[in-house]
């Protein structure tokens, strides 16, 4: 696995993921700038994303849509923050009903992306953090299973974190 | 991050009262209602074949449980599931890191196919 690193703060609901890739920078920030590269990886298998628009430059918005199982189409944005090719990237991301901003979905998430190489090496580690528990939980809730209901969630919760 | 022995037992003492809390079906199906959509004590008693006070009774509990919350809107008090907060916030960050993990492995496969191609 390329993965070298995870680290999760809870008291700034922040996750930071370190990586590692046998490729050089500009490979690793190319897959982020061409939406059809990012495609192939944004999005989970069994929900592939479409972007619609996606340029990375400062203050431009990116549009995208995941497709489920059954057809189902989930909407997403990004927000692009800060630009630095190929060494960072810092984009805000969130969800969006048909495309569009809406005030009852939870607010957007902050991702900050560094890539560096050394050695023909190149380090990506991505800092992502909820923007509130308020939001976190409402994203939780989101992602929940259909049938699924939060009462449930919490008892999982609840045993997760009982000590053997 | 490191969970402090003190810490640990604030979290016990709280699984206890949330156990507690959830052995009764009556404030499981609260719970269950609060959480399809925020409902009011006077609405939630209107639900079931015992009194306004002993469905106030049963809230207490749960609000004692950090399970729900109650907020005023009006004359109505509104009952609001809160998700544990740590427990919450853990797997949110598990799911996040989940997510990032799966798209990691899908880029170095791509990056392999770039390898494999030249």
């Amino acid at each position: 696995m390329p993965v070298t690193d995870v680290k999760k703060d809870l008291d700034a609901l922040t996750m930071t993921i370190t990586a590692e890739f046998d490729a050089s920078a500009e490979r690793v920030w190319e897959l982020w700038a061409d939406p059809r590269q990012l495609e192939r990886w944004w999005g989970p298998p069994s929900w592939p994303a479409t972007f619609v628009e996606h340029d990375l430059s400062p203050g431009s918005r990116s549009a995208y849509y995941m497709t489920g199982p059954d057809g189902q189409q989930s909407h997403g944005w990004w927000e692009i923050k800060e630009v630095e090719p190929p060494n960072r990237l810092r984009i805000e991301d969130g969800f969006a009903d048909d495309g569009s901003f809406n005030e009852d979905m939870p607010g957007p998430s902050g991702a900050t992306v560094t890539i560096t190489e050394a050695g023909g090496v190149t380090t990506m580690s991505i800092e992502s953090t909820f923007p509130s528990r308020k939001d976190m939980e409402q994203m939780l809730e989101m992602g929940m299973e259909q049938g699924m209901s939060e009462a449930l969630g919490q008892i999982d919760a609840l045993l997760a974190r009982t000590p053997a | 991050m490191v969970v402090s022995t003190a810490e640990r037992s604030d979290d016990e003492r709280l699984a206890d009262l949330q156990f507690g809390a959830l052995a009764d079906r009556t404030r499981r199906d609260i719970l269950r209602r609060a959480h399809e959509g925020r409902l009011s004590v006077s609405a939630l008693a209107r639900e079931y074949p015992i009194s306004l006070a002993a469905v106030q009774k049963h809230v207490a509990v749960l609000e004692r449980a950090e399970l729900v919350s109650k907020h005023r809107v009006g004359r109505e008090s509104i009952v609001r599931v809160e998700a544990d907060a740590l427990a919450g916030a853990r797997t949110a960050l598990d799911r996040l890191a989940s997510d990032w993990q799966g798209r990691i492995e899908r880029i170095d496969n791509i990056l392999d196919e770039d390898e494999g191609g030249s």
